[in-house]
């Protein structure tokens, strides 16, 4: 391996080398999430899972409302639902690939003495569990807009303020995925279990599936500190427009102010997520837990 | 001592018929409830995690204003919620598990019945599981002051256990299914979750998806369990009910009976099938 002296071409092989292993894991990481089974199961259990949880909740709204899909509080539930797909797919998908690599195929200690870098690693393997997260969201805003009237019109979607909420929030994801997976290096197997717990109290604290007005009043403050309580309200008003203002929870921001307070949450992540690293690698690496097999 | 006293080719007693039986049960469900004991991040977790889901479901229908007994249906369906993913992760995914980690083999060659090994199974898993969704239940009532109106503690209790026995019936048929599956086995495990949750109506009642599919979703005990229980439990789950509950305990005893003859037929046919094919010890990461 050369090393050089000059700070700019030590940086430029570093961003190589997290390039090439976030590319490698990327591809590692689809291979192991689709090649279990034919394309065509694949589809079906990528469709069966998004589009079942969906049904749970419009099966619940129509019971109650005589099923008043038109009234705004439909869309406001059915598109948090199916953009929190990408909160469980992005944050757990990037976090698990530590106890996958470490406890389920024992290669943690071969990938840690590899030239490659170990977030940049991480990430990649997120990507993966983004693309199949994608193709659920996809399918259940298809349901939604064919079978029950989500009133998504492509003409009066605000593109640009959608792409770049999704792309914002999905980095932010990814860091929160990040360090989970750092803290995942000091846990034993069991805790698989910790991208599912903190993506199940995201679910309830960040208004995804009703405001937060509903949440006792003790409770909301968390729900304001939660990103992804941002990220929604955004993707709601770039994809429903006035529909979505009507709501009073974020109502007394506007899209500038919800976007910086993303980009700003976004920047507080990668700073967490960099130091959680450094600290959990450095105490992984000194406790001998890179290569713990707890066989549970 | 006692080595001592034994002479040097004494034969050690060991136990046969009915009395291997029930040992072997005893064997294999006393990990289920000890293993639990020492791990108890997992039952904080396991509560915790039906709590929140529990939670969601109970704030989305007060966002649309539902009568406060479906708070109700809500908690006790996320009760029940821990033992549907029992029967997923714990039974029906279990001989795949073993088969990863090796025990499989030694649970085939050790001069037992796997017949018994899967009832230990199913036994530990009621008892541990029992007490999360006890906690579960406790602690949403609490949280959402459920009130309950009891109409036939008998019956609800004759519901409770009939379900459950049906419900590990099937579990235990469906292990034999997985002893044949590889990799896919988790995957088609997390894929029977959300489904089922919206088939059995686990966070609304069944009646709601339409008579049909409620005789089809009925194949899962936790349909008409829940429904009956539900009946059993609060003052409109009769007018909510999808059948009356004498005949869901008919569907219930039913299904007790198949899937557990069903179980005993599936182990041994999957097992030959199995052991033809060399799948016992394979490991296809």
């Amino acid at each position: 391996m050369s090393l050089s002296v000059y700070p700019s071409a030590h940086f430029r092989e570093r961003w190589a080398a997290a390039w090439r292993s976030f590319r490698v894991a990327t591809w590692l990481g689809w291979q192991i999430e689709s090649n279990w089974t034919d394309p065509f199961l694949f589809a079906v259990y990528s469709m069966l899972k998004p589009l079942a949880s969906a049904a749970i909740l419009v099966v619940m709204y129509a019971v109650i409302t005589n099923s008043q899909f038109e009234n705004p509080v439909f869309p406001y539930i059915y598109l948090g639902n199916a953009f929190y797909i990408y909160v469980g797919a992005v944050m757990t998908g990037v976090s698990w690939a530590v106890i996958d690599d470490r406890e389920h195929y024992r290669t943690l200690k071969y990938i840690y003495v590899a030239p490659i870098r170990i977030p940049a690693y991480w990430l990649g393997r997120g990507v993966a569990r983004f693309l199949t997260g994608s193709f659920a969201v996809l399918i259940t805003l298809a349901a939604g807009v064919l079978f029950l009237h989500v009133p998504l019109h492509p003409a009066r979607v605000d593109w640009p303020l959608f792409l770049l909420s999704l792309t914002l929030g999905v980095v932010m994801l990814a860091l929160m995925g990040l360090v989970l997976a750092s803290v995942s290096l000091m846990i034993a197997h069991h805790f698989f279990l910790i991208g599912e717990a903190v993506a199940g109290a995201l679910y309830l604290l960040s208004g995804a599936i009703f405001p937060l007005e509903v949440l006792p009043p003790w409770l909301r403050p968390l729900g304001f500190v939660m990103p992804i309580t941002y990220w929604l309200e955004l993707i709601r008003r770039a994809l429903l427009g006035d529909i979505a203002g009507g709501f009073p929870t974020l109502s007394g921001f506007t899209n500038g102010q919800l976007l910086g307070i993303l980009a700003g949450l976004s920047i507080l992540f990668e700073l967490m997520a960099a130091v959680t690293f450094r600290l959990c690698d450095h105490r992984a690496r000194e406790k001998g837990l890179i290569d713990q097999t707890t066989n549970y | 001592m006692d080595n001592e006293a034994r002479p040097f080719f004494a034969p050690v007693p060991k136990a046969r018929g009915w009395r291997l039986f029930l040992k072997t049960v005893v064997a294999r469900a006393y990990p289920r409830v000890i293993g639990q004991q020492r791990e108890r991040s997992w039952i904080f977790f396991d509560v915790f995690l039906s709590i929140l889901a529990v939670s969601a479901y109970v704030f989305v229908y007060r966002a649309i204003g539902a009568p406060e007994e479906y708070v109700g249906f809500v908690v006790v369906g996320g009760a029940m919620t821990a033992f549907w993913l029992n029967i997923l992760w714990s039974m029906s995914s279990q001989l795949y598990w073993e088969k990863e980690s090796g025990n499989l083999a030694l649970y085939i060659m050790a001069p037992n019945s796997m017949m018994a090994i899967l009832l230990g199974m199913a036994l530990g898993g009621i008892i541990a599981t029992g007490l999360r969704a006890g906690a579960i239940l406790v602690v949403g009532s609490l949280i959402f002051h459920v009130r309950y109106v009891v109409g036939s503690l008998p019956a609800l209790v004759a519901v409770f256990i009939l379900t459950l026995a049906a419900l590990y019936g099937l579990g235990m048929m469906s292990a034999s299914l997985f002893l044949l599956w590889g990799r896919e086995a988790w995957h088609l495990a997390n894929l029977a979750q959300e489904p089922i949750y919206l088939l059995s109506g686990f966070y609304f009642p069944v009646r709601n998806l339409g008579f049909w599919v409620a005789v089809g979703a009925s194949i899962i005990p936790l349909t008409v369990g829940l429904d009956a229980m539900r009946q059993l439990l609060f003052p409109s789950g009769a007018a909510l009910g999808f059948l009356s509950v004498p005949v869901e305990v008919g569907v219930l005893a039913a299904l007790c009976v198949l899937f557990l003859a069903a179980a005993r037929w599936l182990l041994g046919h999957m097992e030959r099938i199995a052991v033809r094919e060399g799948r016992l010890l394979e490991s296809r990461r």
